[in-house]
């Protein structure tokens, strides 16, 4: 008996396929920090911390008070893992050694732009190292549930919310369908297990067009 | 001249209205005995350059807690909430930066440089108010220098003579943030004798630092 995946899983395991073996990946707070558990077999990311650190990995044996995740959270380090300062951290961030960030999203735009960092008046709890991420890793992936938390659709034709990035965003994962952005605006690439153009339409502000490659994922 | 001072010279260090960094992330590698030493000295109105606020109660924490400062700049403030409510009630003033950009501005205030150039924040908030150049058909923008009157810096280990070695993700914005200050400071869990650290361990030369809490 299959049980069901709660819509964080099936974004998680989407985004895990569109690693490849040795990108170095740097996960955002919270859902993308689920897609490591659905790396295919033979595929082996690096993942960076933005607090100083390659080589993420689970806590080994012991918590040390020095080591933390971006999030603050204990977390541990690979054997091929390295420190550095903030300094570099971001010169790698910046500067495109990262090949893949996944970010949530508030919304996101066909002109591949991103807000995701505040909610003027309500939360402003600061960009920290996301404008750069999105600046600077070759590929940006945002995953993201399809609305928001009250039904709201969050991928827009245009951004309400301030921007952390303009015109940064590759592709969105949520649970119902994959985005690609490309310079025409939004293409439909997949549906998720159980979702179908009409329900995607309905839930998604934003135009797009359906890729002639349209891809319809079967239960797994 | 031995470099060592207690915490009651640290204190006496501080003065009201200065321009204070302090290494840290989420309080992680934060120099929270120096900044007991601040809170001791009685010292108002510090403006706060930080990675971000840390928590209510580590790190730089409590001196926003304590009313100690009247502007921070940080990437991020979200894990205290002391800081977004004072900013919201405008007792206290945010200028939030991305944490790329405050390396790079704290860097470049330290290695003598006139700015950074950084596509970071083309095209947001970030960008108002701000020169930007475009070469060889990319936009930056121009980001200027950050320098403080004190740095307070946390160490894993020091030698007398103020070379530092860090540990783990505690090294953080420490090492850029003992080039930019008039006068830098270190709180260290190991103070050794000099010549008991390899010079080919350490992360930041002892040339930097001023003073080390004893």
């Amino acid at each position: 008996m299959t049980t069901l995946k709660t819509a964080k899983e099936v974004i998680a395991e989407r985004v895990a396929k569109e690693m490849s073996n040795g990108d170095l990946v740097n996960l955002g707070i919270g859902l993308p920090t689920m897609v490591p558990n659905y790396l295919p077999e033979g595929i082996d990311v690096i993942l960076q911390s933005e607090n100083g650190f390659v080589g993420l990995g689970p806590v080994k044996s012991e918590v040390s008070k020095d080591l933390v995740n971006a999030g603050g959270q204990p977390t541990g380090i690979n054997h091929s893992g390295a420190f550095f300062d903030s300094l570099l951290s971001f010169a790698l961030i910046r500067g495109g050694h990262v090949d893949v960030t996944v970010l949530g999203g508030l919304e996101v735009d066909r002109h591949g732009n991103l807000a995701n960092w505040i909610i003027p008046g309500k939360m402003v709890p600061g960009m920290g190292g996301a404008m750069d991420l999105v600046t600077g890793a070759k590929k940006v992936i945002v995953a993201m549930e399809h609305c928001s938390k009250k039904g709201a659709a969050k991928i827009l034709n245009e951004c309400n919310l301030p921007l952390t990035g303009k015109g940064v965003v590759d592709l969105i994962v949520t649970e119902l369908a994959v985005f690609r952005v490309t310079d025409d605006g939004f293409v439909l690439e997949e549906l998720q297990d159980g979702a179908n153009i009409e329900m995607v339409k309905e839930k998604t502000e934003a135009t797009f067009t359906i890729s002639s490659n349209l891809k319809i994922k079967q239960f797994s | 001249m031995s470099k060592l001072i207690t915490m009651k010279e640290a204190a006496e260090l501080f003065k009201d209205n200065m321009t204070v960094m302090s290494g840290g992330f989420m309080g992680v590698g934060a120099p929270e005995k120096l900044v007991t030493a601040i809170l001791d000295s009685n010292v108002q109105d510090i403006t706060l350059i930080s990675s971000d606020t840390a928590l209510e109660d580590t790190g730089v924490g409590p001196l926003i807690a304590n009313n100690r400062v009247k502007k921070v700049i940080a990437s991020h403030i979200g894990t205290n909430p002391m800081t977004g409510k004072k900013m919201i009630a405008g007792e206290l003033d945010v200028e939030l930066v991305p944490q790329g950009t405050l390396a790079e501005r704290v860097h470049a205030g330290g290695a003598g440089l006139g700015g950074v150039l950084t596509p970071t924040g083309v095209g947001t908030v970030v960008e108002e108010g701000k020169e930007t150049l475009e070469i060889d058909g990319a936009k930056y923008l121009i980001e200027k220098p950050l320098r403080a009157d004190i740095a307070i810096l946390k160490a894993y280990k020091a030698d007398k003579a103020g070379n530092l070695v860090f540990h783990q993700s505690a090294r953080n914005f420490n090492p850029v943030m003992a080039l930019a200050a008039d006068l830098v400071i270190v709180e260290v869990e190991e103070l050794v004798e000099i010549g008991d650290l390899d010079p080919d361990t350490v992360v930041t030369p002892g040339v930097l630092v001023d003073k080390v809490l004893a």
